[in-house]
């Protein structure tokens, strides 16, 4: 077959490109009316698991924008066994992230030893007033409502030690 | 629209015959700008274009105007004030111009000028002569580099579209636009005359030609360097804004529908159908019903032809300005050149 022209081809990938357009639809999402459903591992907003927070501050001090606020207070809590010393627990009086700040890279979520920070696919949480983007605790611990389950562990991994 | 309107006074012929400019000028480029830039141009890239104002966006070309009329009409402080407002008139003018020559029907003409091919051929350029001074009077560099592009660029294709328009002339023996309509659709080829004799058959070397030629003529991609915006920000056009930006717009897809409707007169048979369909011989057996069918076939063929323009303007990158310049004067013009000449000996010849 002789080669044909890239000219008379591209003319022909634009026309192939109308008639597909228009027998099945473009390949764009008309937003607000449809969704697109995000992967599961997408790095929409990150969710606080406020119970598993020990107040270390390591997500606060590996932040490249410095955009999570930490400030807690030690308080006694009940032993775990019977009669022994009450623990010292840290209890978050704040836990802010600022999303005008943040860029999402994810230390946080990797740093914390104690799995209190989760990303989220959820992506709708524009603000009108950029101070509105600064998220609180209850506000964060609301994202973990959209946390999906994590992904099954692969056959023959390792347990999680306890 | 003689005998049609002979009862009617000369003023009310006068403003049927502005308000009939201003829907054949006006309505065929809201159309363009829906039908080919919105739409089509989305389509060919697998988008949907605008959704939201109207059905399907439909409105969404009166709201684009509505913008633009409540923006701020901003000069220079330097540029030469009475020249760059009036620029963006005399573009839009040469297409009102345009426009008057083109039939739409038997009795459905603005005027019928005897010279109308050389009459329309003379009037499009005044376009450049807006275009030059919007450029010169911008007093900014980009300006000034896109309007010295465009005037090479419009000089430069002008000679092959009226060459090439010549061998429709020599072949209708008449530059009455009228004329060349009824020429290709009383006409025969080979003694059949199921189809007339439309030239863009006959003279398709011609049609090639003065389709590459309007292309560059109405500064459509690849022939887009006078705004190319990659190197000139919007060329001629950078300081403009809100009412007189708009104006260049409508100038730009109005002239796009009228050189479609003068392509689809000089080469598609224009308004008419071919006369054998309905056993006319002459223009005057012609029914009157013609009168409104004939302006709806004109518009049908015109959205063909822009189609064909706008399809290349939304597939080809942008040629650069030394291949522009070289295609016109080393391709065309010789092509046009051998095919008036090729043209007037089988003239001479049969």
């Amino acid at each position: 077959m002789p080669k044909v022209p890239g000219l008379v081809k591209g003319l022909g990938v634009t026309l192939g490109t109308l008639f597909t357009t228009v027998t099945k639809g473009a390949n764009t999402v008309q937003y607000p009316h449809e969704k697109e459903i995000p992967p599961i591992r997408s790095r929409g907003v990150i969710a606080l698991h406020q119970d598993n927070c020990t107040s270390c501050m390591l997500c606060s001090r590996s932040c490249p924008d410095w955009c999570i606020y930490i400030e807690a207070h030690k308080e006694l809590a009940p032993p775990r066994r019977e009669g022994g010393k009450p623990r010292k627990v840290n209890l978050l009086d704040r836990f802010d992230i600022d999303y005008a700040l943040c860029m999402y890279c994810g230390i946080c979520v990797e740093v914390c030893p104690f799995d209190a920070l989760f990303w989220s696919p959820e992506y709708e949480y524009s603000e009108p007033n950029i101070a509105d983007l600064l998220h609180d605790k209850s506000k964060l611990s609301e994202w973990m409502e959209t946390v999906p389950e994590a992904p099954a562990l692969e056959a023959g991994a390792d347990k999680k030690k306890k | 629209m003689t005998p049609l309107l002979a009862e009617i006074p000369y003023w009310g012929q006068s403003v049927l015959r502005v308000l009939g400019g201003l829907v054949a000028v006006l309505l065929p480029a809201g159309t363009i700008v829906y039908v080919f830039l919105f739409k089509m141009m989305s389509f060919m890239q697998s988008r949907l274009g605008p959704m939201e104002a109207g059905p399907y966006g439909s409105m969404q070309l009166f709201a684009e105007v509505g913008k633009w009329l409540q923006k701020e009409d901003i000069v220079p402080e330097r540029a030469d004030v009475r020249i760059f407002k009036m620029a963006p008139v005399i573009v839009l003018l040469s297409t009102f111009l345009l426009v008057v020559v083109v039939p739409f029907g038997p009795d459905a003409w603005f005027t019928d000028l005897e010279t109308g091919v050389f009459y329309a051929l003379a009037v499009s350029s005044v376009s450049v002569l807006g275009i030059l001074i919007a450029g010169w009077s911008s007093a900014n560099k980009y300006s000034l580099l896109g309007g010295l592009r465009a005037a090479g660029q419009l000089i430069a294709y002008e000679l092959p579209m009226v060459l090439a328009v010549m061998g429709v002339v020599i072949q209708a023996g008449t530059m009455n636009m009228q004329k060349i309509v009824v020429a290709q659709n009383s006409g025969s080829m080979f003694g059949i005359s199921a189809i007339g004799h439309p030239y863009v058959i006959s003279q398709f070397v011609g049609f090639v030609i003065f389709m590459i030629a309007i292309q560059a003529e109405l500064t459509q991609a690849p022939f887009d360097m006078p705004i190319a915006e990659s190197e000139l920000v919007s060329g001629y056009m950078t300081e403009y804004s809100g009412f007189r930006f708009l104006i260049f717009f409508i100038g730009e897809f109005a002239t796009a529908g009228v050189f479609a409707m003068i392509a689809s007169v000089l080469f598609l048979g224009g308004w008419g159908v071919p006369f054998s369909w309905f056993g006319w011989t002459s223009i005057d057996d012609i029914s009157n019903w013609m009168n409104v069918v004939g302006p709806l076939i004109m518009f049908t063929k015109m959205m063909l032809v822009v189609f064909i323009i706008m399809w290349i303007r939304f597939s080809y990158p942008r040629l650069r300005e030394d291949q522009l310049q070289r295609f016109a004067w080393k391709g065309l013009i010789p092509v046009a050149l051998a095919n008036i000449m090729v043209t007037s000996i089988l003239k001479v010849v049969f």
